[in-house]
């Protein structure tokens, strides 16, 4: 008996404990929007979080599976972004990276002979890579060597980008079909959408390569100070294109997914206002526009609020006129919970609680 | 002028402030400090770096709030709750380190939030005529208001920012460091200014870290020592030594010993130098330049500021590229064309800039001491915690920084304790030849005497140190060796001895005269 309650108290604490340190994150609020956008949907349809095995199909079945993958291209160009945030730029190009990527991949497939072949398959996914890593190479050169402004630089390139995508397929919505690549994207493992298992896996990936390597330390050091970070000997033009090849890279990879699910690649429409998304998921998952201190964890918290709310905005059955001024309501009052204004308003009742006691025995003495 | 101090009980404080205290996170920044300032006075506020002096400014100018205590202005009990309050009960700043837009113009600094307003909206004519009129009276008309503040040296932008506080119609104004980048002729000048204001009644609080100036300028002080109030004098009743004996609350005996060593030449003759240079020099910086360098010496850079101390500095590690002229590093050439070409080489440059060009403020203290080293290694090679903790734990140690809270972020650390931690970046990468540009400067007594003793002790083990400062003093009574510049060129050098002097330095200063090319090399020559 004693036993149970001994654990229940120490699961207790454990919980409270990781609250706790939730709270204290930038990101506590995105999960909170989360929580509470999928409790509205709970209040709709009580069986909403349900997730159930398909024997016919093979596949885990459900709303929630349905957020995750379609997180998965936004978490992907999202912690593309919040690293070229972190250097005070910005890169508005990544829908284009997308559709150019996911132009280059459709492409291949439809003229290769063979393109049921994993290596077919292979081939057209690094090829997509290699369309990001150019266009982001673009934008890293002309940032660091001619230094153009991030913003006007990656504007040019997200009107540029779509034009690349259009030469490359001879501007039709050229489609194709392959089996290997189709499953990148439509497949699963034992019932686990592939393509959230390589999203999730890349982005692990790039955290540790972030935080076990001293990359984040420079772009960090970089986005908080460029001049002092250049005196102390960091040189920030190979970072910086590193930073926007990573992106244009992360956003192809997102492509590839966004075509793979139809196998047809839309020159209009892949990756339409992508660079919005993944910007509102930065700034969800707290990091400051500014520049400086990142959280990639925060991007990723801030991708899955983006693909829950669009969801939900589905399945609440809002008017397609409204859903992007829904969308706006709640990033507002994310961002406001967030603001330090708010968060001195938290943090001030508190340390006056704790300052009154200490202060009020040194006014006697002084008296 | 000497008596304006007589009328303080005629007319009453125009500020009183009474068991102030605040507290941040595990400090007590202030602990029940009084302070009061007259009309018609100019006031020190003196005390090491962290004794509490820029937070009871900032609790005077409503950037902090008060956890308890009264203020009271003009009379008036007053609660601020941001530095507009404080600005509209008549107390402007003028803050340690410029803070102004330099993208703007001059006029548009100075009226900034205070342009002539005419019937469409902000008439710029007069808007800078008013400007020119207010830059007039401090002795700065030939200033152009419509160029931009950026063409300015940081010595006229703080004259600038000077002036700006005058444009709000002020009866207290605080002047947080004015002079640390000032030359004499500025220093005076701004005097000049601040003794008109005193007399026509501006109350004036001043912070500086120089002596000389203090007793120059103020009439009475207070003293702080670890955020407790120490006491309030009349200036010319209280001895230099005294007056820092109070602030650092031990005698200074160790301080005046320091560097009495310094004056034998430590190099040998024949032996080749740790560094050489030959004609460097920087079109429109420095004119080229010869210069040697020994291992386990400090050679002294004295000269006023815009004499290109900074800008010699500058290329020899590499932050700005030389046009003209070689260096060799044990007589191999070298090209110097990056901070990392410098750092690999084995030259470390410690900035005069430190906000600026220093330190990284939202990083920690112990991400700003391995910086340089990681750079060094490149990103690729992220440096093992365990060295990372030991770089960490010794010059945390070494270097005194407090508080040694190695997680703490450096921007929250007094000034003292930010150099101290880029001086321990510096040391980190192990160089052999250390550039520091005014490591000394804006800094308290204590943190000052730690820093000289640890460049004492670093030239003891072999490294080579250049020491810039304008404190002429100190590089007298630092230095082997001193190179004199003036106007962007070397006018002379001096091995140090008895016969060295602060005296000696000002006279070959002031007798140099521009353009005459025999002067520099035959003594440069003389000597080296």
């Amino acid at each position: 008996m004693s036993l149970i309650v001994g654990i229940v108290a120490f699961v207790g604490f454990l919980v409270a404990g990781i609250v706790y340190k939730l709270y204290r994150s930038q990101w506590f609020w995105g999960i909170v929007a989360i929580i509470l956008l999928l409790s509205a949907n709970l209040i709709k349809d009580p069986g909403y979080l349900s997730i159930t095995y398909s024997e016919a199909t093979g596949r885990l079945v459900g709303n929630l599976v349905d957020i995750l993958r379609w997180s998965a291209p936004i978490m992907l160009i999202a912690v593309g972004m919040v690293l070229v945030i972190a250097t005070r730029g910005i890169d508005l190009s990544v829908g284009s990276s997308m559709v150019a990527g996911g132009a280059a991949a459709m492409q291949f497939l439809s003229v290769v002979k063979t393109p049921d072949s994993v290596s077919g398959a292979a081939i057209a996914v690094l090829l997509a890579i290699l369309t990001g890593a150019a266009i982001g190479a673009i934008n890293g050169l002309l940032v660091t060597y001619v230094g153009l402004q991030p913003f006007i630089t990656t504007l040019v390139m997200m009107m540029a980008g779509r034009g690349i995508a259009k030469v490359i397929t001879g501007g039709q919505n050229t489609a194709a079909d392959s089996a290997p690549f189709k499953w990148l994207v439509n497949g699963t493992v034992l019932g686990f959408p592939v393509v959230i298992l390589i999203a999730l896996a890349i982005v692990t990936a790039l955290a540790l390569f972030v935080r076990r390597t001293a990359f984040g330390l420079v772009v960090e050091s970089v986005g908080i100070n460029p001049s002092a970070s250049w005196m102390a000997g960091i040189r920030p033009n190979g970072i910086l294109l590193t930073v926007y090849i990573l992106s244009g890279v992360l956003a192809a990879i997102g492509g590839v997914f966004a075509v793979g699910s139809v196998m047809v690649v839309d020159i209009s429409g892949t990756g339409y206002q992508s660079e919005l998304d993944a910007i509102l998921a930065v700034v969800v998952g707290g990091t400051s526009l500014a520049g400086g201190k990142f959280s990639i964890r925060g991007a990723v918290v801030g991708a899955l609020l983006i693909a829950t709310l669009d969801k939900t905005v589905l399945f609440l059955g809002i008017s397609g006129a409204a859903t992007p001024a829904f969308k706006a309501v709640v990033i507002v009052l994310l961002c406001l919970l967030q603001s330090q204004r708010v968060r001195n308003l938290f943090t001030q009742r508190r340390a006056a609680a704790t300052a009154d006691p200490a202060a009020a025995p040194k006014a006697s003495v002084a008296a | 002028m000497e008596d304006s101090a007589v009328i303080e009980d005629a007319n009453g404080p125009v500020v009183e402030m009474r068991g102030i205290s605040i507290s941040f996170p595990g400090v007590k920044a202030l602990d029940n400090v009084d302070f009061r300032l007259l009309p018609g006075e100019v006031h020190t506020l003196m005390g090491e770096n962290g004794a509490g002096k820029s937070t009871l400014i900032k609790a005077l100018t409503g950037v902090y709030r008060i956890d308890s205590g009264t203020i009271v202005v003009n009379g008036a009990e007053v609660q601020f709750h941001g530095t507009a309050d404080a600005q509209r009960a008549g107390i402007s700043t003028v803050y340690q380190e410029v803070n102004l837009c330099t993208n703007l113009s001059i006029g548009e600094n100075v009226m900034l939030g205070h342009e002539v307003r005419g019937a469409l909206g902000v008439n710029w004519k007069a808007t800078h005529a008013a400007a020119a009129e207010v830059l007039a009276g401090m002795g700065l008309g030939d200033l152009d208001t419509r160029k931009p503040l950026s063409t300015l040296s940081i010595a006229m932008q703080q004259l600038v920012a000077l002036s700006r506080a005058m444009v709000i119609d002020s009866t207290v104004l605080i002047l947080d460091e004015p002079t640390s980048s000032l030359d004499a002729h500025e220093v005076e000048a701004l005097f000049g200014v601040i003794r008109r204001l005193r007399d026509s009644g501006v109350a004036i609080l001043f912070v500086s870290h120089f002596l000389d100036q203090v007793y120059a300028i103020s009439d009475r002080l207070t003293v702080l020592r670890n955020g407790q109030y120490i006491g309030e004098y009349p200036t010319a009743e209280l001895p230099r030594n005294e007056l820092i004996s109070l602030m650092i609350g031990k005698d200074l005996e160790a301080l005046a010993e320091l560097g009495s060593n310094r004056r034998s030449a430590r190099r040998s003759e024949d032996a080749v130098p740790l560094l050489s240079a030959r004609g460097i020099g920087k079109r429109g910086s420095v004119r080229p330049t010869d210069l040697d360098i020994h291992a386990g010496e400090i050679l002294g850079f004295a000269g006023l500021l815009g004499s290109g101390r900074t800008e010699l500095a500058r290329l020899l590690y590499g932050a700005d590229k030389a046009d003209s002229g070689t260096i060799e590093i044990k007589g191999k050439p070298v090209s110097l064309h990056s901070p990392i070409s410098g750092l690999t080489t084995g030259i470390a440059y410690s900035t005069e800039n430190r906000r600026d060009e220093g330190i990284v403020g939202d990083l920690s203290v112990q991400e700003n001491l391995i910086l340089a080293v990681q750079a060094e290694r490149g990103w690729l090679r992220p440096l093992p915690s365990r060295q990372a903790g030991e770089i960490v734990g010794k010059y945390v140690a070494e270097l005194n920084v407090r508080p040694p809270d190695p997680d703490r972020l450096v921007k929250n650390l007094s000034g003292g304790n930010q150099q101290k931690v880029l001086l321990g970046r510096w040391l980190a990468t192990h160089p052999e030849l250390l550039i520091l540009d005014e490591p000394t400067r804006g800094i308290d007594v204590g943190a000052k005497a730690e820093i000289q003793e640890s460049v004492a002790q670093l030239a003891e083990a072999g490294t080579a140190v250049i020491f810039i400062s304008s404190e002429l003093e100190e590089v007298v009574r630092m230095c082997d060796r001193i190179i004199v510049m003036k106007d962007r060129e070397k006018i002379a050098e001096f091995d140090a001895g008895p016969e060295v002097t602060v005296e000696l330095i000002v006279d070959t200063i002031a007798s140099h005269q521009a353009g005459d090319p025999a002067q520099p090399s035959e003594e440069g020559g003389a000597v080296a």
